[in-house]
């Protein structure tokens, strides 16, 4: 049994002084926490005076696993990454991967690159909308959102056979073009979705509780979220206009129009706004890739071994959680020789405990919820 | 101080402007940025490199005694803006005179630019720490302690983040087998070359 839970500094402190402030323990069993972290508290009545994270119980070596296998073998395991918007990580590794060469991949493989990277993206927010609002106490939400869910997830295997890790992309563009039902299957949802949007909204926007539980909670200014190192809605809601999809084109992002929402306050209110906002703009994303999808082949000519020259190479792509790259080193031969995931969970979970620190322990859960972590990127 | 390394820098900015003309050489990706490196730190770029001369993969090879200085300085350079520390990680080449490389990778908001900056080190050199100027690199570092047993001077909280406290070992070295645990003898694997 090598699962030996790790003594946290707090544990240690506390039992030294025999201060009178309580230490809980938050997981990681416990559901709001997204997943196996374990979170723990320093209290003083309800305040928050200390936190600790307690992370790696979904360690498996993934960038252990990338030094020893091909470089196509590596894209299923990507899929594990974030495996609440696979095919995001699919696309961060095929174009980190492409960088090595000059291959041109049709125009038809980047729009569908980018729209089915939209449609996870839409994924990845419903699920981080429906259990951050389940957090809260908001249960119709949740059903309501994991409908809309099932609708996208079922795109996905209309076009790709599989639900959650899709395994959707492969080295220079598609391994077959979509189906067409995939494309009508797409309209249709694209034409119910922004009705949907409304829906949750009529629910949360001006919902006096949710207001009140998320308003002026967790603030974050725009340099301490730079210093912290935070990318992604969180970046956005502390008022930053970057996103890499604008910043660092990839995939038919630099032909589609739209528009980076940004925060003002940075507390969880302005990052849930930014993120109803970027549904709406990858619904928008979504449909100019169906009317300007042009024809024409899905892969580009690739050679039967893929084989990078000596180098090394830093790419990262919009990923719905922050910025997700990959830093690879290659030595010449079918395997890297380094593969780095840069993971945005555990980065913008680094921040918790200055997001945390003086905020009630019931606002825990929220903040939590705010920065949408999945522990499988996490702990890689 | 600062005023200085202003006037320095846009000095050597203008230089190269003057006779353009006479510019056939190409400039290798990131002189702007190693000139505002050098302006205040004279020769901490040690080596410069670039993958197939591409801006974004501007890498620079600083000495470990500059590291902390460098990088506060390109974090609050006017020019340069580095206030996002996107990654940080470390790579292992066990035949190497230094085998670890730490590696700094830089963004700017402000400029939308990368700059990758590398440490070589030997085994069991300790480096400092930069969680002074990034906070983000507090758990980064972290992980590299705790993956590749490069210990941080200075660092506020090094411990395992991980693997258990009780792991012994550091699993992203070169030397540490698939299978069963701990470190063994590094033999450069036989890869096998599909289609050779």
């Amino acid at each position: 049994m090598v699962g030996v839970a790790n003594t946290s500094r707090i544990e240690q402190q506390s039992t030294l002084h025999g201060t009178e402030e309580l230490v809980i323990n938050m997981g990681p069993q416990h559901p709001s926490t997204h997943g196996v972290l374990r979170v723990i508290l320093k209290l003083d009545g309800e305040t928050v005076n200390d936190l600790d994270c307690d992370i790696g119980y979904l360690h498996r070596g993934t960038e252990k696993i990338g030094e020893n296998i091909t470089y196509t073998m590596f894209i299923p395991y990507t899929d594990r990454l974030d495996y609440i918007a696979a095919p995001s990580n699919n696309l961060a590794w095929v174009t980190a991967v492409e960088k090595f060469f000059d291959w041109e991949i049709p125009m038809r493989a980047q729009y569908i690159r980018s729209m089915v990277g939209e449609l996870s993206r839409i994924a990845s927010h419903l699920l981080w909308l429906a259990t951050h609002a389940l957090d809260i106490g908001a249960m119709t939400v949740f059903l309501w959102c994991f409908r809309e869910r099932e609708m996208v997830l079922d795109l996905f295997e209309t076009a790709f056979g599989g639900r959650l890790t899709v395994n959707a992309f492969r080295l220079g563009g598609l391994h077959e073009d979509v189906p067409d039902k995939f494309l009508q299957l797409t309209q249709e949802f694209i034409d119910i979705f922004p009705s949907r949007i409304d829906d949750y909204e009529t629910l949360l926007t001006n919902n006096r509780i949710w207001l009140q539980r998320t308003r002026d909670v967790g603030i974050i200014s725009a340099e301490d979220a730079m210093d912290l190192g935070l990318t992604g809605p969180i970046i956005r809601g502390s008022g930053v206009r970057w996103d890499l999809r604008r910043a660092k084109p990839y995939a038919a992002y630099p032909y589609l129009d739209f528009v980076v929402p940004v925060g003002e306050n940075g507390d969880i209110y302005d990052r849930y706004l930014v993120r109803i906002e970027e549904l709406r703009q990858s619904t928008r994303i979504i449909q100019q890739c169906l009317d300007q999808l042009p024809g024409g082949p899905v892969t580009c000519k690739t050679p039967r071994t893929i084989k990078p020259p000596e180098g090394e190479i830093y790419h990262s792509i919009e990923n719905p959680k922050g910025e997700f790259g990959f830093y690879i080193v290659s030595d010449g031969t079918t395997t890297p020789y380094r593969v780095r995931i840069r993971p945005p969970s555990f980065i913008n979970l680094g921040g918790l405990k200055k997001l945390c620190i003086g905020q009630l322990v019931a606002d825990v859960v929220a903040i939590i919820g705010s920065i949408d972590i999945v522990l499988g990127e996490c702990d890689r | 101080m600062p005023d200085e390394v202003e006037e320095n820098s846009e000095q050597t900015n203008d230089a190269p402007d003057a006779d353009e003309p006479a510019e056939a050489v190409k400039t290798p990706p990131g002189e702007d940025l190693k000139e505002v490196v050098e302006s205040a730190f004279p020769g901490a770029v040690l080596e410069q490199s670039a993958y197939q001369d591409d801006e974004d993969e501007a890498t620079f090879v600083v000495g470990l005694d500059s590291i902390v200085d460098v990088s506060t300085h390109l974090r609050d350079h006017g020019d340069t803006l580095f206030k996002l520390l996107t990654d940080l990680t470390a790579v292992h080449y066990p035949e190497a005179e230094n085998p670890f490389e730490v590696l700094y990778q830089l963004y700017s908001i402000e400029h939308n630019r990368r700059l990758r900056l590398k440490v070589r080190i030997k085994e069991g050199q300790a480096m400092p720490t930069v969680s002074s100027v990034w906070s983000s690199a507090d758990w980064m570092e972290r992980e590299i302690y705790d993956l590749f047993g490069i210990e941080f001077e200075g660092h506020p909280d090094l411990r395992r983040i991980l693997l258990p406290d009780n792991w012994g070992s550091h699993p992203m070295r070169k030397d540490y087998p698939l299978e069963g645990r701990g470190e063994r003898i590094y033999t450069k694997p036989k890869r096998k070359e599909i289609g050779d």
